[in-house]
């Protein structure tokens, strides 16, 4: 197992004293947004991760410590976040996209 | 061999999509993509149901790999395009591996399913029928893929890319950040490998960049192209994409995919690991 599926990775039997969760959901006009890309970029703007969205917009990484860039693109456009992973900790980001009325 | 003859746009798709003697392969490792829609008229690969050994650590063998293709209707004439989600990690594996069975007419579909989808082109449910064939396999092609022994007598004496990313290659995490991180191996690389994250080498769409800029990365990272390269990551797929970059894209002749990667690597007893940022 590699590849990232939609939303990332179950929490399900994941110890959380142990590792970093940033997770969140995508929404466009208050509407999630099922198979945007979210992806995860490092304090100099590199890629580190990818997931698609799941059919309820949510998306989830287990990065290192430390502050992260969540990009979310789409059909829609796209739009970011800034977020700090910490171990034994959760992150919640919302990433809101240009809306499209 | 140039770019054109390796990589095909959306537009090459369109243009071929009712061309009897163009087959397009979906590689995903998680196939509920492809369940779902597909580009119309592409066959189905699992990664790992479909081209890994069902009990021991390797892939198909060649017999196995004959029998596959027939069974899809892919004949040793057709064109194959490959194309899947994960910016085409598993369909630069499976093009690598195409290869390695000698497949005359394999090609990507540069930005792979993500760009198929942000630009809006048509995706379908409809069920593939293809009629069987009888598919040869040649011998693997062992000059395009590495293995452990080979790698150790490496350090220092060829070129080493650690595709993984800053993370995985520092020992700070031991799988991609989309992943759990329970895992058995030890952290860290292989001594004198250099970093150059696959992603590196592919635009924000999936897209791969330019040959110029793609030539400017691996130099500005230290890696002299005159010299031979084994790529390797943590299971091999991410590093059959920078090994498509060297050797097909920068037409590098020497490049060897190390497919056996970190999770063999880092579960080795007596071998030498770095930690840290590495030699740069």
């Amino acid at each position: 197992m590699c590849g990232a599926q939609p939303g990332g990775p179950d929490i399900d039997g994941v110890d959380l004293t142990r590792a970093a969760v940033v997770q969140g959901q995508v929404v466009c006009d208050g509407v999630p947004v099922a198979g945007a890309y979210v992806r995860l970029l490092d304090p100099a703007g590199d890629f580190v991760a990818e997931v698609p969205t799941s059919t309820d917009g949510a998306f989830r990484f287990f990065p290192a410590d430390g502050g992260w860039t969540v990009r979310a693109i789409a059909r829609a456009g796209s739009a970011e976040r800034k977020v700090v992973a910490r171990t034994g900790a959760i992150a919640e980001v919302r990433v809101e996209l240009p809306s499209a009325k | 061999m140039s770019r054109t003859d390796v990589l095909v746009d959306a537009d090459w798709v369109e243009d071929h999509l009712d061309d009897p003697r163009v087959v397009l392969v979906e590689v995903d490792e998680d196939t509920t993509a492809y369940d779902k829609d597909h580009i119309r008229g592409a066959v189905r690969l699992d990664w790992k149901r479909d081209l890994q050994d069902p009990v021991r650590r390797d892939f198909v063998d060649k017999d196995g790999f004959a029998q596959l293709l027939s069974e899809r209707g892919i004949a040793n004439d057709d064109t194959v395009v490959l194309y899947g989600g994960n910016n085409n990690w598993f369909a630069a594996y499976a093009y690598w591996y195409f290869m390695l069975y000698g497949h005359a007419d394999v090609r990507l579909l540069d930005g792979g399913r993500k760009k198929w989808e942000l630009d809006s082109h048509a995706l379908t449910a409809d069920t593939t029928s293809r009629e069987p064939t009888t598919y040869a396999a040649q011998e693997p092609d062992t000059s395009i893929r590495a293995f452990r022994d080979e790698v150790l007598d490496t350090i220092g004496a060829q070129n080493l890319v650690d595709v993984r990313s800053p993370d995985e290659f520092a020992g700070r995490l031991l799988a991609p950040a989309h992943l759990p991180q329970e895992q058995s191996q030890r952290p860290g690389h292989i001594p004198s490998a250099r970093n150059i994250p696959w992603s590196k080498a592919a635009n924000e769409d999936g897209t791969f960049k330019p040959d110029d800029e793609l030539r400017q990365l691996y130099a500005d990272a230290g890696v002299d192209l005159g010299r031979p390269t084994i790529a390797y990551c943590r299971i091999g797929e991410r590093s059959a994409h920078t090994w498509f970059v060297l050797h097909e894209l920068l037409e590098q002749p020497q490049v060897k995919n190390y497919d056996g990667s970190w999770t063999e690597y880092g579960s080795l007893v007596g071998v030498p690991i770095e930690l840290g940022e590495g030699s740069r």
